[in-house]
């Protein structure tokens, strides 16, 4: 392997080295500097006498006489289920000082696309135990599932919650039905040791760390190093899916930090950028990350994405979350009123919405009314949100009765069905009881949504039938 | 597109100079424009998009990683072109129609890899081909020639290629032929097969385009009813995410009465190419009941495929319709998301560091986009018989926000447009079309059509609801400050008249097993309902009847129900007697 030195620019990120042989586009290269330090970096451009190398662990200490190596492979990340239960750094070391990690394979690390003709559609009912899930934004396995936030908000609790309790159905008796197993694997980028810490002490409360693989690039870790975290994550994701059969979860926080770091780089290769200064070409990157998540003919387990975003200025037409949002299977908003309200967790269902639910749902899946009882709710909701506005100018006595009973179900609804805890596990029934027991304070006229027949079943004639679930819960 | 038709023409490799995601530059290349060229040791596909003096610039189609310099380029010497003949239909492709079944097995494996290529159609199936001419026919380009059965429902016809000079029949046979071999023979030695390639960014030639007088009648309320699109007739869907886009596309793909459905998923996500695969298969076609894939041709190039071959995706896709076009066929091309194809144009521009236009797309994505929608129409095809393609457009501006130069840009040129609306959506009104900002610029000329076909009345009828959506817009308005009671009692009426237009004519649920389709004589059944009931409940209004007793019959919200009728001949006749017997019960 030939050594050069002969870097001839060093700007933000990112080197440029002079080369007498012909560089792979996107190959592993390794810089010494002279006080001995090794960092770890990628061909972003590969010309014939001049390469363009991004640095994960950021150019400081580099000089002109730093030493250049190219591996003349791209980057690999060692797989093995052995990572069970390890905790890595952002670029796939351990930090733990558990053994050393003997790798099964070796798998590049940016991923071949799936071929769409090879997935299977995902329709498997994930239990989450959080209602505002479960009821109205149905998570299944192999689902891309982001949760839209802002900083200083529980959505860290959340995933948690859902970590946790996350189970299907039938796995409650034990294994699955293909002996798939459960996994988790918590990608961070860029989130603080705090929230690190969060996460890590409730996975060992919880005995989660086990059936874990934990990666973590720190707020002070380098920045262009959350570039290769989350690829890291979902090579080990796909190995253990694919190829070990498991059910995977993958939570991975913070992507707006993430796509900070996709902004550095751009910057410094002085790329024209696209909408607020984001590259381009983020959707494609974007894209190139959420898409690994799924399912595949004749393979048993799955890959299940909740990346976690905090949007800046809590606005979701920001490129973070607007391009988030185009390729994701919906979003779960958490919402900085309903917090200050003391829901929790403070998910506003209304902009939330889970694309693969209609198919997850239903007899056989869930429950027959599910897909009733949620537009139902859903319309009654968003009926009741918007009185709310009416009611504060014109007052309660100038609503009709029907109006009135919106805005009592809309409070309900809020208190009742979102505001669970974050330690509540609720099964999908008793979830959409309490929904039939919301819905029963509206008449039976108004549940224009529902077939006539649920609501012969389910529709709480008096207060009693209300009352007996109340009491069971 | 098949590696194996490289043909004597002027092939010739050069070297690579640099590599920068799917840009590579090469030196010593004979190459012109828009060829189509094979990069480095693994011979992946790319196309020719620049010639600067020495250096000549590809986009690549697959994934460039560990490419580098010196590795050679190998011109083919021929445009970007796609194998038309048997076989499209039932078929899955990438951007430049690699068949993605194909590919599979090939790969052995669900990961797409790099550098395996496969022709559009399969070159050795045999299908039996039925002649349509007899020895001493003379024929011009474009003329039909012969027929097979390319699936149950569409009949394949077999046509002389547009580039062909035409001549004598000097032999033709039926009989069962692969697709390469020669079934009809002209005196001037020409050989027709059941194969042509046509280069994608070129128009398929036409006689004529002629006005589109027919709808695309697509089962959903809201188009036929307020804003239809006519056979031939191009149609933009723009929307924030999750506000239907996608559901919209699909529901058009499932039930509009195009022979021919070309559904191109451009840069959106594999689950929902999946779902179409799944589905399709299973679903039946409205007009005869066979599966909904027999008449389809799908080409998936998802978000996370190379972006090169986004931005070729949507040629494969609609020159694949002029094709069946020219057969004589309706087809309908749907375009999930051309805003991802147009960012893919904006990614390859700026690699080749061209000046940017307009946030950053080139200066030339107006032409683009004019070039791809003028490729739509109901045309007189060169062989005589007509045929349309009609072409929908999902658009994805970022933010939601419709002044961006995609959206805008779009606007221009389409005739028929379906805004999407994130708070119709939020509050899981579907499909979640505005219907104050959106238009059809067919409507008068489509009305003949429906006034013939199914009620005298179509356009009165509409134009009715139309006007009470109108006002029930400028009382929300006085609503938002005083509340509803503070209205005088018609205004009162008017209102929950247009709830009820709202609520059952214009939702429409796309998962419900009978909703999800609604032929235009429901779509009309069920606007007299929600009318006669607003004329009966004016009446019984005049006669002085308290509006919260006209408001509180117990017939009225069964309006909402005829959606989900199966026979909704029957329940709308009963409805319409009950809620007039209801209401003039009450004076
Ligand atoms: N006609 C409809 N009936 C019922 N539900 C619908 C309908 N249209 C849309 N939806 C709901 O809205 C969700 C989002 O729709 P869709 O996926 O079409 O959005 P989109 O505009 O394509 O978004 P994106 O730009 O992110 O692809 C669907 O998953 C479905 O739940
Ligand atoms: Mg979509």
């Amino acid at each position: 392997m030939k050594e050069y030195q002969t870097i001839t620019e060093i700007s933000g990120p990112l080197v440029y080295a002079e080369v007498d042989e012909a560089i792979g586009y996107d190959e592993i290269v390794e810089i010494e500097t002279a006080q001995g330090e090794t960092l770890r970096g990628q061909v972003l451009e590969s010309s014939e006498d001049v390469v363009a190398i991004q640095v994960f662990e950021g150019t400081s200490g580099i000089d002109r006489d730093a030493s250049v190596r190219f591996l003349g492979e791209t980057m690999k990340m060692p797989v093995t289920e052995d990572l069970l239960g390890r905790v890595l750094d952002g670029s796939g070391r351990p930090i733990d000082d558990g053994p050393e990690i003997v790798p099964e394979e070796r798998q590049d690390i940016v991923g071949a696309a799936i071929n769409p003709y090879s997935r299977e559609y995902p329709e498997e009912f994930i239990e989450t135990g959080v209602s505002a899930i479960d009821g109205m934004n149905t998570l299944v396995r192999g689902q891309k599932l982001p949760i839209f936030s802002s900083s200083g908000q529980p959505h860290s609790e959340l995933a948690m919650q859902i970590a946790r309790q996350a189970s299907v159905p039938e796995e409650e008796e034990g294994d699955d039905e293909d002996g798939s197993e459960f996994a988790v694997i918590f990608g961070a980028m860029g989130i603080t040791q705090e929230e690190a810490n969060e996460f890590m002490q409730d996975f060992e409360r919880t005995g989660a760390l086990e059936r874990s693989v934990v990666f973590m690039n720190l707020a002070d870790d380098p920045a262009v190093e959350r570039t290769v975290t989350p690829r890291m994550v979902l090579t080990t994701a796909e190995y253990l899916a694919f190829e070990k059969d498991y059910h995977v979860l993958v939570i991975l926080t913070d992507m707006t930090n993430y796509c900070e770091a996709l902004r550095e780089i751009g910057a410094a290769r002085e790329e024209v950028p696209g909408r607020r200064g984001y590259p381009g070409y983020m959707y494609t990157d974007l894209a190139q990350l959420y898409e690994r998540a799924g399912r595949i003919k004749g393979r048993d387990g799955s890959v299940t994405q909740i990346p976690i975003l905090t949007m800046p200025g809590d606005d979701d037409t920001h490129p973070i979350p607007d391009l988030t949002g185009y390729i994701t299977e919906g979003q779960i908003y958490v919402d900085p009123d309903l917090n200050s309200q003391g829901l929790q967790p403070p998910i506003n269902v209304l902009p939330s919405l889970s694309r693969l639910m209609d198919d997850g749902i239903g007899e056989g899946l869930t429950r027959a009314d599910h897909a009733d009882v949620k537009d139902q709710m859903f319309a009654a909701y968003a009926e009741g949100e918007d009185l709310r506005d009416l009611v504060n100018i014109v007052g309660r006595e100038a609503l009709s009765e029907l109006d009135n009973q919106y805005l009592d179900f809309a409070d309900a609804f809020e208190s009742e069905f979102i505001d669970q805890g974050f330690e509540t596990n609720r099964d999908i029934e008793e979830t959409l009881e309490i929904g039939w027991d919301l819905l029963s304070m509206l008449p039976k006229d108004a549940l224009n949504r529902i077939d006539e027949e649920f609501i012969e079943e389910h529709y709480r004639e008096d207060d009693a039938e209300r009352e007996v679930v109340e009491a069971a819960d | 597109m098949s590696k194996a038709d490289t043909t004597d023409a002027a092939t010739d490799s050069g070297v690579i100079q640099s590599v920068s995601g799917p840009v590579v530059t090469a030196r010593d290349l004979n190459a012109r424009m828009n060829d189509v060229v094979y990069v480095g040791d693994e011979g992946l596909m790319g196309e020719v998009i620049e010639i600067e003096g020495d250096l000549t610039t590809v986009q690549v189609y697959e994934e460039t990683s560990g490419v580098g310099p010196g590795e050679p380029v190998e011109n083919t010497g021929e445009p970007l072109s796609v194998d038309l003949g048997p076989g499209m239909l039932d078929a899955i492709y990438d951007g430049v129609q690699r068949p993605l079944d194909v590919l599979e097995g090939k790969m052995g494996s669900p990961y797409l890899d790099r550098g395996v290529d496969a022709p559009g159609i399969d070159l050795e199936e045999e299908w039996e081909f039925e002649p349509a001419v007899e020895e001493g026919d003379v024929v011009e380009p474009g003329d039909i020639v012969g027929v097979v059965e390319e699936t149950v429902t569409i009949d394949h016809k077999v046509m002389v290629p547009p580039d062909y000079e035409g001549g004598e029949v000097v032999a033709a046979e039926a009989g069962s032929f692969d697709v390469t071999e020669t079934v009809v023979e002209l005196d001037n030695g020409e050989a027709v097969s059941m194969h042509q390639e046509w280069p994608v960014r070129e128009a398929r030639p036409a006689e004529d385009k002629k006005t589109p007088r027919t709808p695309l009648v697509s089962g959903q309320r809201i188009l036929d009813g307020l804003f239809p699109i006519a056979k031939g007739g191009t149609a933009a869907i723009p929307g924030p995410f999750g506000s239907g886009k996608t559901v919209t596309q699909h529901q058009l793909a499932k039930y509009a009465d195009a022979d021919i459905i070309v559904y191109v998923g451009c840069g959106e996500r594999g689950n929902e190419m999946t779902e179409v695969i799944e589905d399709f298969p299973e679903l039946e076609d409205p007009a005869n009941g066979n599966p909904l894939m027999a008449r389809t041709s799908l080409i998936a190039n998802t978000s996370n495929m190379p972006v090169a071959a986004r931005e070729s995706c949507i040629y494969t896709g609609i020159t694949i319709a002029e094709y069946y076009r020219d057969m004589g066929y309706d087809v309908a091309l749907m375009a999930d998301s051309t805003s991802r194809w147009a960012e893919a144009m904006r990614e390859i521009s700026s690699r080749l560091e061209e000046m940017p236009g307009e946030e950053g797309y080139p200066a030339y994505l107006a032409a683009r986009l004019a070039q791809f929608y003028e490729r739509a129409g109901y045309f007189e095809n060169i062989n005589g018989t007509e045929g349309s393609v009609s072409a929908i457009g999902a658009v994805s501006p970022p933010g939601g926000d419709f002044s961006e130069p995609v959206t805008q840009n779009t606007l221009r040129i389409v005739k028929t447009f379906w805004a999407l609306d994130a708070d119709l959506a939020e509050r899981r009104h579907f499909p979640s079309i505005n219907w104050n900002e959106s238009y059809s610029l067919y409507k008068d000329q489509l009305d003949p059509w429906f006034e013939e076909e199914v009620a005298d009345d179509w356009a009165e009828r509409r134009q009715w609801a139309v006007d009470v959506l109108d006002e029930e817009t400028e009382l929300q308005e006085i609503v938002q400050l005083v509340g509803k009671d503070a209205l005088p009692d018609d205004q009162q009426l008017t209102l929950e008249v247009a709830r009820y237009l709202r609520e059952a004519y214009l939702q429409q649920n796309a998962f419900h097993p009978v909703d999800t389709y609604c032929p235009p004589e429901k779509t009309y059944l069920m606007l007299t309902t929600i009318q006669t009931f607003n004329d009966e409940a004016f009446d019984a209004l005049d006669a002085g009847v308290p509006v919260e007793e006209i408001i509180d019959i117990e017939s009225a919200p069964r309006i909402n129900r005829i959606g989900v009728q199966e026979d909704y001949e029957e329940y709308v006749e009963d409805l319409k007697a009950e809620i007039s017997e209801e209401l003039r019960s009450l004076y």
